[in-house]
């Protein structure tokens, strides 16, 4: 995954920001390489915040800038970290931003703040951001780093988002807070499921997103 | 330098600690004001929701100003005190604590006096434990001491979906009417009952289901608050010459 790039100071003007492996970077973790279908990462947290779906697309922004901003941080530093402690100097920098999103986020929306409560602070543990710092940024230049960052945390986001939208529909009949499912339909004897808003669901609703995924994206079916 | 030296890596530790110290501290520091804002601003917009006045942001703290006529501080007899605090900055957590820390005697209870059009309301903090944290919510009394007019509640971390729903509106709402005092003047408290309450309990409201634990955290917080309000509500009572045989 991580190619050789010689060492250049991270001034130096690119010839495009955009640059077909930029691009790659940006969109594999949407499919191909998805960090919760594929790569099987972050879960926990995955199950945690998407009961309602207005909380888990503002944790999903939250993931997005702590992991973008993670990665540019420890792959602007990557060259002086000594190695023995590079594990400890990464969980500082997340836990740096983590903060700093939690404060800003409880100065600004502060009901949102509400909503997200402890799983904002949990974005420390997720395995996402870790990995990509280990795995990419320690090796690359700021900004493939960045937008490494920024591609994981949109695919993360991405299956957040629909995990939530189908758990609130079925377990609460409304999407973004708002009823969906016609008051008629409970008067003919419809039931919200009560199941899916426990977090085993989270599970199963991901299993199915997996599911699907590798029965229609021929590159993630493994050969016998 | 050798970076994987023992030295440097201490230096560069120590350094990034610094770092990290002072970016923090500026961040937190000048977010301070912000954050305590918009803390106060909940509060006023909680306490004056249970009146079923709806404050968005920036008029919450006029609304107050102009709603809540008086702030009492009560002390364990319920007599009114003169203590050298506000009624909106006593934390109620602070003074449940004295019970248990054997300062019962010095507790202060706040007390919010709100007028609306002609009505008058009386409005009640309580706090108690949810299944992970702290619960908490004001409490409008109609000026009878009895019947209450709304409810609007908080909560630290309950589950989504489960705990969480106290604080909708659908839960709030069905503790207004119920009465804290049967026809005999004795106190009873509002509880939450599982399966549903039956409607024309004056005492007892729906549980939300699933969430077992949360809700008796309500019922327990009702009863030990309104405990600690009793004496007042009695001289109040009985000095407006209702239910002068209370008890």
């Amino acid at each position: 995954m991580s190619t050789t790039i010689e060492k250049k100071p991270p001034s130096e003007p690119k010839p495009s920001l955009f640059s077909a492996r930029h691009k790659k970077l940006l969109g594999d973790p949407l499919n191909d390489n998805n960090p919760i279908t594929v790569q099987v990462l972050g879960i926990c947290s995955a199950l945690a915040v998407t009961v309602k779906m207005a909380p888990s697309i503002v944790m999903a922004i939250a993931v997005v800038v702590v992991c973008a901003f993670s990665n540019l941080a420890i792959s602007l530093i990557r060259n002086i970290v000594p190695n023995r402690i590079r594990i400890i100097v990464q969980l500082t920098v997340v836990a740096t931003l983590v903060i700093l999103v939690d404060q800003v986020l409880k100065a600004f929306v502060y009901d949102v703040s509400k909503q997200l409560s402890v799983f904002v602070g949990l974005i420390i543990t997720n395995c996402i951001i870790m990995g990509r710092l280990e795995a990419f940024a320690m090796a690359n230049k700021p900004w493939p780093a960045f937008i490494d960052g920024v591609g994981n945390g949109v695919g993360y986001g991405i299956i957040l988002v629909m995990v939530s939208a189908a758990r609130e529909f079925f377990g609460s009949g409304e999407l973004m807070g708002y009823q969906v499912v016609p008051q008629a339909l409970y008067d003919m004897g419809y039931f919200n499921n009560g199941l899916m808003i426990m977090p085993p669901m989270a599970l199963i609703t991901v299993g199915i997103i997996i599911w699907i995924q590798r029965s229609r994206n021929r590159k993630l079916i493994e050969d016998k | 330098m050798d970076k994987d030296s023992n030295r440097f890596t201490f230096i560069f530790s120590s350094i990034m600690v610094v770092v990290v110290a002072i970016l923090l501290s500026v961040a937190a520091i000048s977010l301070a004001p912000f954050q305590a804002k918009n803390v106060r601003i909940e509060k006023m917009e909680n306490i004056l929701s249970t009146v079923g006045i709806v404050a968005q942001n920036d008029e919450a703290e006029k609304l107050f100003d102009e709603h809540i006529v008086q702030q009492v501080v009560l002390d364990v007899n319920g007599q009114p005190t003169t203590a050298d605090v506000a009624a909106f900055e006593i934390d109620l957590k602070k003074e449940l604590d004295k019970a248990r820390t054997g300062k019962a005697a010095s507790q202060l209870f706040p007390l919010f006096v709100c007028k609306k059009q002609a009505d008058t309301f009386y409005i009640i903090p309580v706090r108690g434990k949810g299944l992970w944290g702290p619960i908490w919510g004001y409490v409008a009394l109609e000026s009878d001491m009895n019947t209450i007019s709304g409810a609007s509640f908080g909560h630290d971390k309950e589950t989504p979906g489960l705990g969480a729903e106290i604080d909708t509106p659908a839960f709030e709402k069905q503790f207004s009417g119920k009465k804290l005092f049967n026809d005999k003047g004795e106190y009873v408290s509002v509880e939450t009952v599982k399966g549903g309450a039956a409607p024309a309990n004056p005492h007892a409201v729906d549980a939300v289901s699933g969430a077992t634990i949360t809700s008796d955290g309500v019922s327990e917080m009702f009863n030990r608050t309104f405990t600690s309000y009793l004496p007042y509500f009695k001289t109040k009572r009985t000095g407006a010459g209702q239910l002068a045989r209370s008890n």
